[in-house]
């Protein structure tokens, strides 16, 4: 009798739970690896620890602190810089995707060289500019020179380092909105570029009006990367300047490593409580993203 | 069953795993990556395998940097028989965590409270020694004889004299004193020096510990005595490290660096000799202070949690004995702590020994005297001062700010 009622429950509710079996595994993987993480990192920003000794529970400590804190502002100022000028990588990628879309001789080998920089380590990309700017024997001091006759050491002045290490980032960054708008480009529909030509469109008509519209799938994703790329930057302000000159672009996500996990921070607490308003920061993007992604879906 | 072997061996070695320590094995964990640290540390092992048979060392060999970070996790979760590490504030945490045991008994068992006497306030906290110290370089000025001749200047006796032939160098567009301040540490060797200087050891140490304010007028003081040569420091420190800075002495662009002896090998590679290339003790700020230096001492400790705390305290015993010290010492190019043993027969060396026996007292180093947070906040204060003197009023006050969080 139970055997048969155990039977038909399954039968009964198949339907119901197969999708729930099939997703168990990613949910469970993301219980544990995204979803508890998140909750132990707010748990631990209430407290005072060090990594070694005992936990002590101080509140919202941590965050009247961070208030205080000029490198917070600091690191908060870098993060809207990075934000608003990485967002150049989307017209600098459609534009080089533009002059690569056409057919001529090795049209391949030129697309896989401007590809080549996302290949590549972000570490030795900061590795490679750090080189340019090098005073003494980096190009950039060099071409300077040549023409004031006076050197910039770019990661040296906190008037320039953190544009400096933005402009490395964006040159990645380039090559990765590259090719979504290369696959964009490959889906234009060709009846209505011949449609607009018929109506004398062209130049940039044909670019704002016809192209671009059809491109909006690839620009929502580009917006995506980018944003969220330039929130979690992290490796280049390590390889270029470690935060320097005396931690003038420092970004949140550095200045959380720097407070609790580098050769000189032990304050676990407050690095748990930078972390907390990172990932604030981006839930809000990420929140806007998902309901625009939402709202097209109900729409289409 | 071969690859089994391997893998099982790989996967060992990974796990840096004490658990494993048979008896009469020491598991060892370091940070000698560099060649000469490297070979003193293999002969120290192979020593002290042969004069200790049936005890074996395993040693596991860190990356520099990366052995800074992985100590915390080793201590706690899967602790080696001997870490070495830094004498002074630096070990105060684990001291404090109760991570690293009390190895009185060595020193007083093998005579090292008079044999390491001049390190042993450095290794005591809470009346208790936590440590053996195996070795320290001397810090000071290291200097290109040829740019001196060529200036036609000689040695500074005092601090006046220094900055009167920073003014000569500059004449010629020499720099005067170079450092290469991005990974900041080198800068705090001018700081630390130009504060003994100016105020004296005891006033360093209490500003080190927390106990004399930033805001102090005597810090201010210290600046200021400072902000006379920063107009004839290296202009690009910030954008340099301190091997980028060692090549303007070998180059004769610049004059002067405030360094450690471990500078000494990079200089010679550069091309310099023993002919031109000079050593000053820091010259003299307010006389009559007596005078302190600057001398990083490097150590062994027991973690409390290992397995083989027998055989561990033979090795600790075994690396702070005389003989020992002299030709690890010899191999490493630097000064023995152990008061019986001899030190190397090369100039600096000498010169170091000399400075630091005939010195009033020594310092560990800006960042193993101050604890973590106040020494990287307090190295970025240096750097924003080098480069914008006129902001230090605000540089003590945030710094002040940052004391009155870590030493609350």
């Amino acid at each position: 009798m139970s055997h048969r009622t155990q039977a038909s429950f399954w039968k009964k509710n198949q339907r119901a739970m197969a999708p729930w079996l099939f997703l168990a595994p990613g949910m469970i993987m993301f219980l544990i690896y995204v979803i508890y993480p998140i909750c132990q990192s707010v748990w631990i920003s209430f407290y005072e620890w060090d990594g070694l000794g005992p936990k002590t529970w101080i509140g919202g400590q941590n965050y009247v602190d961070l208030l205080d804190d000029d490198s917070f502002y600091t690191s908060l100022k870098n993060n809207i810089i990075w934000l608003v000028l990485y967002l150049l990588a989307i017209p600098a990628g459609l534009a080089v995707a533009l002059l690569l879309n056409q057919t001529v001789t090795g049209i391949r080998l030129y697309k896989s060289l401007f590809f080549f920089p996302f290949v590549i380590s972000q570490v030795v990309v900061g590795l490679i500019f750090t080189w340019f700017y090098a005073p003494d024997f980096g190009l950039l001091p060099n071409i300077i020179k040549g023409l004031t006759g006076s050197e910039v050491a770019v990661l040296a002045d906190e008037r320039y380092a953190t544009l400096g290490i933005i402009a490395a980032g964006l040159w990645p960054q380039t090559a990765y909105c590259m090719i979504l708008y290369l696959t964009g480009l490959n889906n234009i529909s060709s009846e209505q570029v011949e449609a607009a030509r018929m109506d004398n469109a062209s130049g940039w008509s044909m670019l704002w009006n016809i192209i671009i519209p059809q491109l909006r799938p690839a620009t929502f994703i580009a917006l995506v990367v980018t944003v969220i790329g330039a929130l979690r930057s992290f490796d280049l302000v390590s390889i270029m300047t470690a935060g320097g000159p005396y931690g003038s672009t420092r970004v949140l996500s550095y200045f959380m490593y720097e407070q609790s996990l580098s050769e000189y921070g032990t304050a676990m607490g407050y690095g748990a409580a930078i972390a907390v308003v990172l990932f604030a920061i981006m839930l809000v993007f990420i929140s806007l993203f998902i309901v625009r992604m939402l709202s097209q879906e109900r729409n289409s | 069953m071969k690859y089994f072997k391997t893998l099982s061996g790989l996967a060992l070695g990974l796990a840096l795993s004490a658990s494993t320590a048979l008896a009469g094995e020491i598991v060892l964990n370091s940070d000698q990556t560099d060649p000469a640290p490297k070979k003193a540390m293999e002969e120290l092992i192979a020593d002290f395998q042969k004069a200790n048979p049936g005890i074996t060392i395993k040693w596991n060999n860190f990356d520099h940097e990366g052995y800074k970070s992985a100590i915390r996790n080793f201590l706690t979760a899967d602790a080696p028989d001997v870490a070495a590490w830094y004498a002074g504030n630096r070990m105060a945490p684990f001291v404090k965590a109760g991570l690293f045991e009390d190895v009185s008994d060595v020193w007083e068992a093998n005579g090292l409270n008079d044999q390491l006497k001049s390190a042993a306030a450095s290794m005591t906290m809470d009346g208790k020694k936590w440590g053996v110290p195996y070795t320290y370089y001397q810090w000071g000025i290291y200097y290109n004889k040829d740019v001196y001749k060529k200036a036609g200047v000689t040695e500074p006796k005092n601090w006046a004299e220094f900055v009167s032939n920073c003014e000569k160098f500059k004449a010629m567009e020499i720099d005067c004193l170079t450092t290469g301040s991005k990974a900041l540490w080198p800068i705090a060797g001018i700081f630390d020096y130009i504060n003994m200087r100016t105020n004296g050891y005891e006033f360093h140490m209490e500003l080190t510990a927390g106990k004399v304010k930033w805001t102090d007028p005597k810090v201010k003081a210290a600046f200021a005595e400072w902000a006379k040569i920063v107009p004839y420091t290296t202009a690009n420190h910030a954008a340099i490290d301190w091997q980028d800075a060692a090549a303007l002495i070998v180059q004769g662009k610049a004059a002067n660096y405030v360094m450690g002896n471990f500078s000494v090998a990079t200089f010679k590679q550069g091309g310099m000799t023993n002919d031109n290339l000079g050593f000053l003790v820091f010259p003299e700020i307010t006389p009559g202070i007596p005078r302190a230096e600057e001398a990083p001492t490097d150590t062994f400790h027991i973690p409390s949690a290992a397995k083989n705390k027998e055989d561990a305290r033979k090795f600790l015993a075994f690396v702070a004995s005389p003989d020992v010290q002299t030709k690890m010492n010899a191999t490493l190019g630097q000064l023995p702590v152990n008061n019986k043993s001899t030190a190397a027969d090369d100039p600096f060396i000498k010169a170091g020994f000399e400075e630091l026996s005939s010195a009033y007292a020594l310092a560990q180093f800006f960042d193993r005297d101050a604890p973590a947070d106040m020494a990287k906040a307090g190295m970025e204060g240096f750097q924003e001062f080098m480069i914008k003197p006129e902001n230090i009023d605000a540089i003590l006050e945030r710094l002040q700010k940052v004391a009155d969080k870590v030493y609350k």
